[in-house]
């Protein structure tokens, strides 16, 4: 239950600072709340309403329309399994079945330690890799039921986290630009003929 | 069997194990093209785009250098946005781009920049695409780095900032005004067209184009050998080649990049080097021609070319480039189920007809899969579709009925509403027999 860290607002800063109107940088702000702390709390959207100059209403009402964004905690894992049609064309179904009976949770919840949170979610755009899941946003294509069970093992044991890190850390690479190599074309808004630098 | 012997395009640098790197896309001609079109002036590279008749590939298939010609004129600052969303059930070639050819996205974009004087740009990646995400800032770091990208690119003059902007989890973000109203901070809800065309009000209400991570994949290529080239193979109304994502019943899933328009549904689906043919020996039921909200084609179709201008009238799309193979042991109404269950799950609620009849739709179709299915059950489902999208809905011609071609119709403001229709007028048309076992039966015709 945190504001933003004075890392996480000095990077919430030059993220805003890429887009000609802040507001833009709403969707991107909320992930790395996420990342901070795993979801996104109240705290943290109201640090985020302040950076961007609109109320923690607005930031909730776009926060909440996004699957991804978590409202309350989650497990260390959050384990996507597809059982869209192609699929549960492979046996989408059946392996979301035996995630359940392994972690002995239903799709929807967090086990009992917090490791991980089971999710039946829609197509992840690995439709020639079925059966496939994520964990925390990683892949794992053409998965059977034992390599299933050795992931779950794997993660629980803490091995593995160099492959998959953990929830809320979407991406370990961001964008950096060089302030020289900014042009800031887009945010001066102006008309650009072709040919011509400012 | 037809099967293309000319070289690939876009896949390329699919398999190098270092097609993702700024090294390994400057070995293989990376860059070249950019510079090539410094020097052509912006108004050569949009007549050669529109020359090599470049349809887009993010679905609704309009010709990228149409869509260019559409900006007002004199009205800047312009935006260009990729759309990188991809979320169509049976669809995954968007992904595989992003994922090991970052720079030849850039590189298109660039150029598209350049061809439309455009101010900024934004890469939309889909939030699930970790790995998308990180080659993709990891590539945009490296060029401009190396003065691709930014101030005075390769010293032309000329500069263009690139921003990778990330989603987080909402099918309908993928639809172009729902995109841009996402990427000012909304929640993503489609803008109604008209007004709201991208080209005339898109981003912060300024001309904006959006095009597809594919389609903007080519442009390297077609700077680079010309877009009379490009036009040169597949056939006149259906040029150059394309990825499509092939999956379910076949012996070979995978993304294959294939000549349109000469290439069939039989040829992907049998030839030994795509599908290999239908997995143990077993026979065809339908298959899905364009992605989850494309209507059904059935083995009849098989020898229909994969081109827009032949599937639209036979009554389907071509739609993401996903072709989804059903073979006999699926049940036509658990497989529409699942689908109808996406898209009442992926509504994005703005209107009555999608938001409330989607949700009534899987409602029904799951009590009918629950054993609990009543007599009038179809024709609810069908008249429950023919809200959201007023027939005669779009099939192929069947039984001596004549067919409808595409697009449908809707009462909606996007056309999510009706595609929910697709797998249940696409599965009632053809298999109503399962349907009415599982409802006075209480099974399913397989058992
Ligand atoms: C519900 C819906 C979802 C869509 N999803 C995508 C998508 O994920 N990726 C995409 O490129 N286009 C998608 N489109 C099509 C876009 O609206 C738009 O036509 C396309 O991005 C334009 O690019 P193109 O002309 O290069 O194909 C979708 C359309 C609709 C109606
Ligand atoms: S058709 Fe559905 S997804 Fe599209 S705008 Fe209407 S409610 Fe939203
Ligand atoms: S249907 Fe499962 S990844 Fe596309």
């Amino acid at each position: 239950m945190s504001r933003l860290s004075p890392d996480n607002e000095e990077l919430a800063r030059t993220i805003i600072g890429r887009y000609p109107r802040s507001r833009s940088a709403l969707i991107p702000l909320l992930h790395v709340a996420q990342e901070q702390e795993g979801w996104v709390s109240r705290d943290a959207m109201a640090h985020i309403a302040e950076l961007l100059g609109i109320t923690p209403a607005e930031v909730l009402g776009t926060c909440s329309f996004y699957g991804m964004f978590k409202l309350e905690p989650v497990g260390r894992y959050v384990v996507g399994v597809c059982t869209n049609i192609s699929c549960l064309l492979l046996g989408g179904e059946e392996l979301l079945e035996h995630c359940e009976a392994r972690l002995g949770v239903k799709a929807g919840a967090t086990t009992d330690d917090g490791m991980f949170t089971l999710e039946d979610v829609e197509c992840i755009a690995a439709c020639t890799d079925a059966p496939c899941l994520q964990v925390n946003y990683r892949y794992f294509l053409n998965i059977t039921h034992d390599q299933v069970d050795a992931l779950f093992d794997d993660l629980r044991a803490g091995r593995r986290t160099d492959e998959v890190p953990v929830h809320g850390t979407l991406t370990r690479v961001r964008q950096h630009v060089a302030p020289e190599r900014w042009s800031g074309h887009g945010a001066e808004g102006l008309p650009l003929p072709p040919g011509q630098a400012r | 069997m037809a099967v293309s012997d000319a070289a690939p395009i876009i896949s390329t640098r699919l398999a190098r194990p270092d097609g993702h790197t700024l090294a390994g896309y400057e070995a293989t001609r990376g860059y070249t093209a950019l510079r090539k079109a410094l020097g052509m002036g912006p108004d050569a590279v949009l007549e050669e785009v529109k020359a090599a008749n470049l349809q887009g590939r993010g679905g609704a298939g309009f010709p990228a250098g149409a869509k260019w010609s559409f900006l007002p004129k004199d009205v800047f600052p312009r935006y260009f946005v990729v759309n990188g969303d991809e979320s169509e059930p049976g669809t995954s070639k968007d992904r595989p781009l992003m994922e090991r050819d970052p720079h030849q996205l850039i590189e298109g974009l660039l150029i598209s920049c350049f061809a439309v004087r455009a101010a900024q740009a934004f890469i939309y990646v889909r939030g699930e695409m970790a790995l998308a995400q990180e080659r993709l800032a990891t590539a945009l770091n490296e060029a401009y780095a190396a003065g691709y990208v930014g101030r005075d690119i390769m010293g032309s003059g000329w500069s263009l900032d690139i921003v990778l902007h990330w989603g987080a989890g909402a099918y309908i973000v993928g639809e172009e005004t729902a995109l841009i109203e996402s990427l000012e901070g909304q929640r993503g809800m489609p803008r109604l067209k008209p007004p709201f065309f991208p080209a005339a009000k898109g981003l912060y209400l300024q001309p904006t184009v959006v095009n597809n991570v594919e389609t903007l994949s080519n442009i390297p290529w077609i700077v680079t050998h010309g877009g009379a080239a490009f036009a040169a193979l597949g056939t006149e109304k259906a040029a150059g080649t394309r990825l499509f994502a092939l999956s379910g019943h076949v012996r070979r899933p995978g993304v294959y990049e294939v000549e349109m328009g000469t290439t069939t549904f039989r040829d992907l689906v049998e030839a030994p080097v795509y599908g290999g043919g239908i997995r143990h020996g077993n026979k065809l039921k339908a298959f899905i021609p364009g992605g989850a909200s494309a209507p059904w084609f059935y083995p009849e179709q098989l020898d229909l070319a994969l081109d827009a201008s032949v599937v639209g009238p036979a009554g389907s799309m071509l739609g993401s480039g996903a072709v989804v193979i059903m073979d006999d042991t699926t049940c036509a109404v658990r497989a529409a189920w699942r689908l109808v269950r996406f898209f009442a799950h992926e509504s994005c609620g703005k209107c009555t007809p999608c938001r409330e009849g989607g949700a009534w739709l899987e409602k029904i179709l799951r009590r009918i899969l629950d054993g609990h299915g009543r007599e009038d059950d179809i024709e609810l489902l069908l008249d429950v579709g023919d809200n959201i999208s007023p027939g005669p809905f779009p099939h192929p011609p069947l039984d001596g009925v004549a067919a409808v071609p595409f697009p449908f119709k809707q009462t909606t403001i996007c056309p999510l509403g009706p595609s929910a229709v697709s797998p249940i007028h696409s599965s009632i048309l053809r298999f109503r027999d399962e349907y009415l076992i599982h409802i006075k039966d209480g099974r399913c015709h397989l058992g």
